[in-house]
């Protein structure tokens, strides 16, 4: 069998493995970053929607190639109807572009392998290997050619599947109420709003949310999220989806172009993240936020960060947990907090009756709310309603 | 475990969801190993109703 050596293996090439391996390879390490799938960002696994602020944070200029739309805000829709709309001037984090994830994947992976990472494709990896307990490398699948990686580190960020790092002995099991299962069509000849990304709340879309993230020329991504808990049906996001559909009149003559699903952790984050010579980013680390289930800002600062704390690593040579410690310690500074406040906020409202959901909006729409955001709608919900948040109202 | 794969979109959610990591997507095949203990969480989540147990 062939074995390869490196400093860093890393298993994963989205947005978070992408990161850790171009900021591993820019300290000088020798990466392998390796991709189970033939293509970057295909089949996509996501509804595309991000805000603007956090590629400054992670270095990347934004680029017309991977932009889809830009947003001008967000339209909030109550079971019954009501509209809460957020221009521009309001609409604040929550909103700003919608992607084009399968070439913004690869231009992450396109500065990896510029920074000096090499990138395996059709690489999987299909366990760890462990000597004397200690963890030295994967084994992995090349082209239908089992071969093992050997490093110095392995960076898991193999996504919500999250294996790599069950493999190597961390938990990262979820419980079916912190989790959402979705299905999403690609739509066009569709009558939306072409620059607002629309979210319905609500029991049609059971512990999670509709959403219409507009792709621009009459196209968007039409989703759902269902609580894995609320699953009874078989196959309940796309009875819910279809039926939300059927009874759209701006979508029931569209035209989908494509159907793709995924699951979605809608927990606080790891425990742990780190164990001796493995470190745990993005979605894998369900670093996922609990209430928008938007991922990849949080993938790519973790990215990042695991990059940068690995090559200071390796001047001692020591990738242990604790050395390892400032990776810990810069996610949970920059992401810990919210992640904990939304795991809470989102274990109440899903909850919450339609009605209640009704009210909350109505509240919003009333209120002079500045900035969109979860903090601030949780504010507004802390002034009119604060038996629903009572208990994390010191997180608003 | 039984497969529809006309159903499956090889989403990755019931790998994701199994808490004995007995299940293996490798690409268009799930795989499954012996750990798996029928506790249904991937038949309940599947977004697209493609797993079963075996007979029923």
């Amino acid at each position: 069998m062939q074995s390869h050596e490196c400093d860093i293996v890393v298993v994963g090439a989205g947005p978070g493995g992408s990161m850790a391996a171009k900021y591993a390879a820019l300290g000088g390490l020798d990466v392998i970053l390796i991709e189970k799938r033939a293509e970057i960002g295909a089949p996509l696994r996501c509804a595309e929607g991000v805000s603007k602020k956090w590629l400054e944070e992670i270095g990347v200029e934004p680029d017309p190639a991977w932009i889809s739309a830009e947003m001008d805000g967000a339209i909030i829709v109550s079971p019954s109807g009501h509209t809460f709309k957020l221009d521009e001037s309001h609409a604040g984090n929550e909103v700003g572009y919608v992607l084009e994830r399968h070439l913004f994947d690869k231009a992450l992976t396109e500065q990896a392998g510029k920074a000096g990472a090499k990138i395996w494709m059709r690489t999987g990896a299909t366990g760890a290997i462990v000597e004397d307990g200690k963890l030295v490398g994967v084994h992995v699948n090349r082209m239908g050619e089992e071969m093992e990686i050997r490093a110095k580190c392995v960076v898991a960020a193999d996504g919500f599947e999250s294996q790599m790092a069950r493999w190597a002995g961390l938990d990262t099991s979820l419980d079916l109420k912190d989790m959402d299962t979705c299905i999403q069509y690609r739509m066009a000849n569709i009558d939306v709003e072409s620059n607002y990304c629309e979210f319905v709340i609500g029991s049609a879309a059971p512990g999670g949310y509709i959403w219409i993230f507009p792709k621009g020329n009459g196209k968007a991504n039409v989703g759902i999220g269902v609580q894995g808990t609320k699953c009874e049906l078989g196959a309940d996001p796309k009875v819910h989806l279809d039926r939300f559909i059927e009874n759209d009149p701006r979508l029931n003559k569209g035209t989908v172009l494509e159907i793709i699903a995924g699951g979605v952790s809608t927990c606080p984050g790891l425990e742990e993240a780190t164990a001796d010579n493995l470190v745990v980013v993005g979605d894998a680390a369900r670093m996922i936020d609990p209430i928008t289930g938007g991922g990849i800002c949080h993938a790519c600062r973790a990215g990042m960060y695991a990059g940068k704390v690995l090559a200071e690593c390796a001047k001692t040579g020591d990738f242990s947990k604790d050395a390892l410690q400032p990776y810990e310690e810069m996610w949970r500074d920059r992401m810990e907090d919210k992640l904990w406040r939304n795991w809470m906020a989102k274990e109440k409202f899903a909850t919450l009756s339609d009605e209640v959901l009704d009210n909350l909006v109505m509240a919003i729409k009333d209120s002079d709310i500045k900035e969109v955001n979860v903090y601030n709608l949780l504010k507004v919900i802390k002034e009119k309603y604060p038996e629903i948040v009572d208990e994390f109202e010191s997180m608003i | 475990m039984k497969v529809v794969y006309e159903k499956c979109l090889h989403c990755g959610c019931c790998v994701g969801s199994c808490k004995q990591n007995a299940i293996y997507l490798n690409d268009y095949v799930l795989e499954f190993n012996d750990s798996c203990n029928k506790c249904r969480r991937c038949i309940k989540i599947c977004p697209v109703g493609a797993l079963s147990l075996e007979g029923e």
